[in-house]
């Protein structure tokens, strides 16, 4: 990682969260909102079908700027995102992001979590140590 | 409307989570992790952690037990039905790491109202067995329609 530039891509991140995803991250984070895992709640509640947990994309947005860091979890220092578009189970997402800028050994990356053209979350400014 | 705003200032009890072996591998697992640090006790050894270490964001699943009060909280007086998560923020101290017991505090940093919606700030702070700070979280929330 010491050829990295300001400007530079970062390996891209593509994960296809399979149908029953949401219900494996409800039971490893605790967060049963019947939003993620109840098709006929979420339709109640104007949804089309139930959503992926915004932080579950957060994940996915973590390992990727930490792989930037080598892959150690303890080169994540910061994560900040902004939640957009709903993500859905079964369709790929991307994570995508470039370096923002270099400060010594600390990389501040821009990243974007995207479903095809549904940014689901944007603005993501990670601080890693390289 | 007005927006309520005397929460702000508002601190909860804090609460307190063990991290186990099994729960981080779970939550490794979903996000795809196999970093063998996360899984193997060993491996995690080896890379100069006391035991397998929490992935980042499994700061969530210590941290959020005390957001449920603040939440809750009828002095907040959020309406869930229009609540959306909109940001999240976290910045890492110590690692967290199986065996570590997490007591974390929760506090509303700010309420205020624009274009008819409501922000939400709270803050998350988590410190360990030692007293050391292992993730300080920021907690957006949008409630639309205030």
């Amino acid at each position: 990682m010491g050829d990295l530039n300001a400007g530079d891509a970062i390996p891209e991140l593509r994960v296809t969260p399979d149908k029953y995803l949401p219900h494996r991250y409800a039971g490893a984070s605790g967060d049963f909102n019947p939003i993620h895992i109840d098709p006929e709640f979420a339709k109640a509640v104007g949804l089309p079908n139930t959503i992926l947990h915004g932080l579950y994309m957060m994940g996915l947005v973590a390992r990727a700027a930490t792989d930037v860091g080598g892959g150690d979890p303890r080169a994540l220092k910061r994560l900040s995102v902004q939640f957009r578009g709903m993500g859905a189970p079964e369709t790929e997402i991307a994570v995508t992001g470039t370096v923002k800028s270099l400060d010594g050994d600390r990389a501040t990356l821009d990243v974007v979590a995207a479903q095809g053209e549904n940014q689901t979350i944007r603005n993501a400014e990670a601080e890693v140590q390289l | 409307m007005a927006i309520k705003t005397e929460a702000i200032g508002k601190e909860w009890p804090a609460t307190k989570y063990e991290i186990g072996r099994e729960k981080i591998r779970e939550y490794a697992t979903v996000v795809g992790l196999d970093n063998p640090v996360h899984l193997d006790r060993e491996a995690a050894k080896a890379a100069g952690y006391r035991d397998v270490v929490a992935p980042p964001m499994f700061a969530v699943v210590y941290s959020s037990p005390a957001m449920a009060p603040a939440m809750f909280d009828p002095d907040v007086g959020m309406n869930f039905a229009a609540m959306v998560h909109g940001g999240q923020e976290f910045e890492w101290d110590e690692p967290a790491c199986c065996g570590d017991e997490i007591t974390t505090t929760a506090k509303c940093r700010d309420i205020s109202e624009k274009d008819g919606k409501g922000f939400y700030l709270f803050e998350t702070d988590s410190v360990n067995q030692n007293g050391d700070r292992v993730a300080r979280g920021t907690w957006t929330l949008i409630v639309r329609g205030v």
